[in-house]
């Protein structure tokens, strides 16, 4: 069995065979609260599961806000190594680009806060029944979004499915394919500015 | 449950990711992997960075704990995490591992207040004679400054006093940018200050006049502190006069250190409580130890210090708290707490079982 978690729009977990058949999956849509809710998920998709043995853990690595988005990943890790299994990294647009059967390249558009969305373009599907990335992710302004797309197809999605997340998992496994690197996809830098001098507070 | 769990705690509320592994009172590792570099050329801790750092350094924190422990995750009796106070992205990247983990083992977690943990962290120093109650416990750090009375440290722990502004380790980091000295302060305050005067300059000691003693008796404030440095910097500037470095570092490290151990000892002697314990990393100052020390014994406080590496952050308090929370027979929290940043001192467990 596969296990998947992701926390880069809602949260959601999944539990998958390795042939793709779903064995359970919770989830909750908020896109706040991954910290409070990650552990009854993971425990109630455990309980729904059945006999079988968990053989890979499955993280969505974003794009998505980060702080919710570290949840998840952090998570995922966490058990894979109480089971000493390992983590495949998925990025989490696959998921979604995975159940769209569309003829000619469309956009995964995500909500990435502060008035931006983001975007990744995909065409078909490769041998391995993999979405193929036609454009990588990109962080837009959520007003210039269809300007960018400039008529490609826009689906836009606030909920991910963990399942389908496992299932390109699974693909990517079987093709022996990596689809990520451990990094999440952190689509801004850190919100810091270097120190100027000190402000002067006069006498 | 044996007499002497075995537990791992997590802890990520600031800047330090703090793995540690204890059975009951005995510390079998206590990892820490610290981003302070990462935060060094900012000047404070960024809060961003801090979270960015903490998930990739959790695994390779476990797998050295487990490794200096001899222990394997499935000998585990529980698994602690703290849930504040403290930054909240952080946080919530220790809350998710640790859930994460005790859900794969299928091991109860115990959900922990950091401030509490500091005190934990006593119990784990064996040479010394076990820590008696009631304690004036003193937690001084980059991100708190908190008094506290501690009567029992499982289910009875009052915030006496607080930090108003900034807690007194932040203080020592600002106060070294004034004097152009670089991050982390406290260290560079401290060498600065080891030739100068601490009686040259009179800078004010927040919170201390008898007008705020009426209602704050207990509590710091270290804003107007900075500000007196600056002011002073900035006169010295305009007078085109160098700024004697290590005179101003010794007399603002005075004036922190004056008020630190003054209400400390104030709590004491007020509560009727002889005795002091020191925590957090401002602890690692050798001038606030020494007047702490001297102080103490004059006013007949007995003053207790764990070792440095279990004053900063770490993971072992936070499972020694758990170990004596389940050793006094307390429910495991349930899965559904969260980060609270500003998780109040009096909750030193959260979300327990019912
Ligand atoms: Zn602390």
């Amino acid at each position: 069995m596969i296990l998947a978690v992701d926390t880069s729009l809602g949260t959601a977990v999944a539990l998958i065979d390795a042939d793709g058949a779903l064995r359970a999956e919770a989830a909750t849509a908020d896109p706040l609260g991954h910290a409070e809710v990650i552990g009854d998920l993971l425990a109630d998709v455990l309980k729904g599961a059945g006999a079988g043995e968990i053989t890979h853990v499955v993280s969505g690595m974003g794009p998505g806000p980060f702080t919710g988005l570290r949840i998840g990943i952090a998570a995922a890790r966490a058990f894979a190594l109480g089971r000493g299994i390992p983590v495949v990294p998925v990025p989490s647009h696959l998921a979604a680009a995975l159940s769209v059967s569309a003829d000619g390249p469309f956009a995964i558009v995500t909500d990435a806060r502060r008035r931006e969305v983001a975007v990744t373009v995909f065409d078909g599907t490769d041998a391995a029944g993999i979405p193929t990335v036609v454009a990588d992710t990109v962080l837009v302004p959520a007003v210039e979004a269809d300007a960018h797309l400039g008529g490609i197809r826009r689906i836009d999605v606030s909920e991910l499915s963990g399942a389908d997340l496992a299932r390109v998992a699974a693909r990517a496994l079987a093709a022996g394919r990596v689809l990520a690197d451990d990094e999440p996809l952190y689509l801004r830098h850190p919100d810091v500015v270097l120190p100027g001098a000190p402000k002067r507070v006069g006498s | 449950m044996t007499a002497a769990p075995l537990v791992l705690g997590i802890e990520t509320s600031c800047d330090e990711t703090g793995i540690g592994i204890v059975r009951g009172r005995t510390l079998l590792s206590n990892t820490i992997a610290s981003s302070m570099d990462e935060h060094a050329r900012y000047g404070g801790v960024v809060p961003e960075v801090a979270a960015r750092a903490h998930l990739e350094a959790l695994q390779p924190s476990i797998d050295a704990a487990l490794d200096e422990a001899g222990i394997r995750l499935q000998d585990l009796d529980a698994v602690a995490v703290t849930s504040g106070p403290g930054l909240a992205g952080a946080l919530m990247v220790g809350v998710g591992a640790a859930k994460g983990l005790a859900v794969s083992i299928d091991k109860p977690l115990y959900a922990v207040n950091h401030l509490v943990g500091h005190i934990a962290a006593d119990i784990l120093t064996a040479d010394s004679a076990p820590l008696e109650y009631p304690t004036i416990a003193l937690l001084v750090s980059g991100g708190h400054t908190s008094l506290l009375h501690v009567r029992d440290l499982t289910t009875d722990v009052e915030l006496l006093g607080e930090t108003m502004d900034d807690a007194a380790g932040e203080a020592f980091d600002k106060v070294a940018r004034l004097l152009s000295l670089p991050y982390p302060g406290g260290p560079e305050i401290d060498r600065a200050a080891a030739d100068g005067d601490p009686n040259a300059i009179r800078f004010p000691r927040g919170l201390s006049k008898a007008s705020d003693l009426a209602k704050h008796r207990y509590d710091f404030s270290f804003s107007g502190l900075k500000t007196a440095v600056a002011r002073w910097v900035e006169r010295c500037e305009a007078d085109g006069v160098e700024v004697p470095v290590a005179d101003v570092a010794a007399s603002f490290r005075e004036a922190v250190v004056d008020v630190l151990v003054t209400k400390a000892l104030a709590a004491c002697e007020d509560l009727g409580v002889p005795r002091l314990l020191l925590g957090g990393g401002v602890i690692a100052n050798r001038r606030l130890r020494e007047v702490a020390l001297a102080r103490a014994e004059k006013a007949g406080v007995t003053v207790r210090i764990p070792p440095l590496s279990l004053c900063t952050d770490n993971g072992a308090m936070i499972a020694a708290l758990a170990a004596e929370l389940i050793s006094s027979g307390r429910r495991p929290s349930t899965l559904a707490f969260g980060a609270d940043s500003t998780l109040p001192v009096t909750e030193i467990q959260v979300a327990e079982r019912s």
